[in-house]
């Protein structure tokens, strides 16, 4: 640990507050929405503790305010900071999941297909050429409706969530997959890899541990980019009405549902979940392009 | 003695980096007149791509000159806003790097990049700016120049890209030349080629050269003086056939009797052990001490400056009494 | 010790397949190394000098197996390489020391796991504790202290990391080392330390090199046969002193003539003209016959083969008619 904090990478980090500013803000996003249970105000998905007497209160700054509701309530009389906390909740594990999932089968890919070379080089990027001309928004929404179509209503709410990171996911790793393909062509004609080759070392492990730990660096930056688009994409899906079901809303979800109400003056259902899933994204996109800049000797 | 063409004092290259500021190169100080050649060696490391870099002010960031002076026909160069400077390095200074693909622009033919140099720095019209052009590429040994000129420089072998960028670095006719390793990418046979071609051309046109190289035998063939560095400073200068035959430096001593013999084989080199200090970790007193055979008390705590060391000058404690 | 056959290798230089067939071009075949042969005694060291695109690190990958050749045979003590290279015992007699110190050694792992790698791989010391003792002991052995294990590459000059290198060849016993430009990324004052560090160890563990330079100097230094190669193949062949003293092929001679002199004698020297041919289209007969200047008609038509001249193998028209 003490070589962390002596490394390039934490000096770079301390010298640009707006990186450090966005690293907090993240933390405090991860952290609300992790342990949004122990820190939520209401559970809003406990049926008996709805009042609907308690339904369109606005925010707490407002006249008709209530402190018990910081942000107001919904149509429900649910406490809208903690449908975001839960939401968010639910917006960030998808996130991750389909970025973890993406980034998993797109470094095996590129591995593979950058180590092995010929025909399946070949066939693997023509595959990731064809994955990538289609917009991903449109490969999730054609998973999301195969699915749908394939299986019956009641299995299709029960692993719906796993449709929507499954989607996100595939619609994403072509991108891994050419960036470690790149790489891995320059490293396996390095000498290091000779070396190894030379004692007569295996494809598989000279991939794994040779080759894998040295293109990694750029992983990293595309997964923490990443991470933020496949939030926005499920926020997309969910606003669609096609992603998350109904019973886990996400951030997405609760912008669609006070989408309906921002015409008739409920404007705090609609706006609150927006700005959180803003500011979340922000964060982490800017995350992403200080570890981008940092790990680039050229802009160092 | 005339007025030197180059002159360089005194001066410091520092770069600052997060654990503190590294100087480059402490007090160079050297003199270039005109028609000479001076070489310059070192190993890796040692400052001499730094010094030429100076010189024609293209130092990286975050580096940069903290100190000195750089004089071309006695005015100052250092100072010079960007634009002014760019002109400098056109008209009065050429360049020649180790890789000629980073000299060439790849999108356009080699003569319209001569040409347009021409055009820039000489009060010549398109035309003769293009048969001027031809010109420099048969001097400097193109076959069929009039047809090779409307070629990219793709289309040039790697002996034949230096030979396009040494016309270019002479076509604005410079007063001094910088050349920092301009055989080293280059296979022995062209490079004997290159280095006859870049003799000859410095001598018929009277043009000062500093030749930046770390193979003391491109040196003994074309310089007529030699700066030795070693850790950011120039440890001996001195008349080329002093500094190979009789080197008053126990470093430049070391360095030349570690260059293979072809003419006969040698049971065990004489190497010099260990390794170059790298700049953040330089000793105290002399930067050589702990690879010095001849070290002694002094060397340890003071650092020597050029000394007068007889038929060379050399930054050694050995030569402290003249 | 090894012996290369008639050794050729060939790489397919084509565009791809529908470029080819859009320009109606043909295959492109580079004939990197083409019909080579040579034997090294145990404990000797043969050199394979020449130009950048000769061929000469082609040569050293094909004896160590990282490319099949696509003619001839490597002969490895005695076995075809391809059976002493499928077993580990034969393997780890063999081993590479490459040109680079900085790409030679991944980034990533401590220094003690570089050389500990072919160790492991071999099982030739068992236990944590055992291997990193080898490992000191080879840190040792090529001038460094067991302490600079626990570093990584990029704390190291390239002199140093040429000793890593080293260390790690060494830590299967190989006896027979294929050194390609082990000292041509290095200081001079530096690649005399390396020089002295090889030629010890091969005296010491009477190891056997085929040395890879395009140095004629260092490699007068180290060889006891030398092979001059051009284009593809050795042009010629002899034991060091003669061919320094005397060299008969004309291009032998035009290498020689082009290094610098450091006696500063003054002597003018005439470099060869013109620069190495494409290895893709090599010129008809013999391929040095554009530069020479001995060549005459029959030069042009005729590929010559390497004679025995003296105690030297020369592939050369003029040498064999007592023309050189």
């Amino acid at each position: 640990m003490r070589g962390f904090f002596d490394s390039d990478l934490w000096w770079s980090f301390t010298r640009s507050r707006i990186t450090m500013a966005s690293a907090v803000v993240a933390f405090i996003c991860i952290a609300g929405s992790a342990l949004a249970p122990l820190l939520a105000p209401h559970d809003p998905f406990d049926l008996a503790s709805l009042q609907l007497m308690d339904a369109f209160k606005p925010p707490v700054w407002t006249a008709e305010g209530d402190a018990t509701y910081p942000l107001g309530t919904d149509d429900q009389g649910r406490d809208v900071l903690s449908a975001i906390m839960y939401g968010a909740r639910v917006s960030l594990m998808v996130g991750f999941s389909a970025t973890i999932f993406a980034t998993l089968l797109g470094v095996m890919v590129g591995l593979l297909a950058g180590y092995l070379g010929g025909t399946t080089d070949a066939v693997l990027m023509r595959v990731a050429d064809i994955q990538l001309t289609f917009p991903s928004i449109l490969v999730a929404l054609l998973v999301d409706g195969i699915v749908r179509a394939a299986l019956p209503r009641e299995v299709h709410d029960q692993i719906a969530l796993f449709v929507v990171i499954f989607a996100i996911g595939i619609s994403e790793w072509p991108k891994f997959a050419r960036t470690v393909r790149g790489s891995t062509l320059v490293e396996r004609n390095k000498e290091y890899v000779l070396a190894a080759r030379v004692i007569g070392l295996g494809k598989l492990p000279i991939m794994l541990r040779h080759v894998l730990p040295n293109v990694l660096g750029p992983v990293l930056v595309i997964g923490t980019l990443n991470l933020a688009l496949a939030i926005l994409a499920e926020a997309t899906l969910s606003f669609l009405g096609v992603g998350v079901p109904p019973t886990q809303p996400s951030l997405g979800t609760l912008i669609r549902i006070g989408n309906d109400f921002l015409f008739s003056g409920e404007w705090w259902i609609t706006i609150f979940p927006g700005i959180s899933l803003i500011v979340m994204v922000l964060s982490v996109n800017l995350l992403g392009d200080w570890l981008r800049d940092a790990l680039n000797p050229k802009l160092r | 003695m005339t007025a030197p063409l180059l002159e360089v004092r005194n001066l410091r290259v520092e770069f600052p980096t997060r654990r503190g500021t590294l100087t480059a190169l402490h007090d160079v100080s050297l003199t270039i007149q005109p028609g000479e050649v001076l070489g310059m060696v070192g190993e890796s490391g040692a400052g001499k791509s730094m010094t030429g870099a100076a010189i024609i002010g293209l130092i990286e960031p975050p580096g940069r000159i903290a100190g000195g002076q750089v004089l071309l026909g006695g005015r100052r160069i250092d100072n010079l806003p960007y634009d002014q400077m760019r002109h400098v390095r056109g008209r009065q200074i050429g360049a020649i790097f180790q890789d000629p693909l980073t000299t060439l622009n790849p999108l356009y033919t080699v003569g319209r990049q001569l040409v347009e140099t021409i055009t820039t720095h000489l009060p010549l019209n398109p035309a003769q700016a293009r048969a001027r052009a031809i010109e420099w590429l048969e001097l400097v040994g193109i076959p069929a120049a009039s047809q090779r000129i409307d070629s990219y420089p793709h289309e040039f072998s790697g002996g034949m890209r230096q030979r396009v960028v040494i016309a270019l670095a002479l076509c604005a006719e410079p007063r001094l030349i910088i050349a920092d390793e301009p055989t080293t990418a280059l296979d022995v046979s062209i490079q004997a080629q290159v280095i006859a071609l870049l003799k000859r051309l410095a001598r018929e046109k009277g043009t000062a050269m500093l030749l930046v190289t770390h193979d003391m035998g491109v040196i003994a063939e074309t310089a007529d003086r030699v700066a030795v560095m070693y850790a950011g400073r120039i440890i001996e200068i001195g008349p080329v056939r002093q500094i190979v035959k009789h080197p008053r430096h126990p470093y430049t001593e070391g360095l030349m009797a570690s260059i293979p013999p072809l003419d006969r084989r040698v049971e065990r080199l004489a190497a010099i052990e260990g390794s170059m200090p790298r700049l953040s970790a330089i000793p105290p007193g002399c930067a050589y001490n702990p690879r010095c055979p001849k070290v002694f008390g002094r060397c340890l705590t003071e650092r020597p400056e050029l000394l007068d060391a007889g038929t060379t000058q050399a930054a050694c404690w050995l030569h402290a009494d003249g | 010790m090894l012996e290369a056959q008639d050794l050729a290798r060939y790489f397919d230089v084509s565009r791809p397949a529908l470029q080819r067939l859009l320009a109606r071009e043909p295959r492109r075949t580079l004939r990197a190394v083409d019909g080579v042969s040579f034997a090294i005694p145990k404990g000797q060291t043969l050199s394979l000098v020449g130009e950048s695109g000769c061929g000469k690190s082609t040569v050293a990958r094909l004896v160590v197996g990282l490319y099949p050749p696509s003619d001839g045979a490597v002969v490895f003590d005695g076995q075809p390489l391809s059976v002493a290279r499928a077993d580990p015992a034969q393997r780890q007699r063999m081993q590479m020391i490459f040109q680079d110190p900085y790409a030679s050694l991944n980034p990533r792992w401590r220094v003690r796991d570089i050389i500990a790698e072919p160790i492991r791989a071999f099982k030739l010391v068992e236990g944590k504790e055992a291997i990193l003792a080898r490992v000191g002991e080879l840190l040792t052995q090529v001038g460094l202290a067991p302490a600079d294990g626990e570093k990584f590459p990029h704390e190291f000059s390239g002199g140093q990391r040429q000793r890593i290198s080293i260390a790690r060849a060494l830590s299967s016993n190989p006896e027979f080392l294929v050194c390609d430009e082990p000292t041509s990324a290095l200081d001079v004052s530096v690649q005399a330390q390396i020089l002295n560090l090889m030629k010890e160890l091969q005296s010491r563990l009477g190891l056997t090199f085929l040395f890879i330079s395009h140095n004629l100097s260092v490699v007068r230094q180290v060889s006891d046969r030398v092979g001059v190669m051009y284009l593809g193949r050795i042009v010629e062949q002899a034991p060091a002193e003669t061919l320094f003293t005397a060299p008969r092929h004309p291009y032998t001679r035009a290498l020689m003539e082009a290094i610098p002199d450091l006696e500063m004698t003054g002597r003018a020297r005439t470099p060869v003209g013109g620069e190495v041919p494409s290895p893709i289209n090599p010129p008809s007969g013999c391929a040095f016959h554009p530069r020479c200047p001995l060549a005459n008609a029959r030069c042009k038509a005729e590929r010559p083969v390497a004679l025995a001249a003296g105690e030297s193998l020369v592939a050369c028209h003029a040498v064999e008619e007592g023309r050189g």
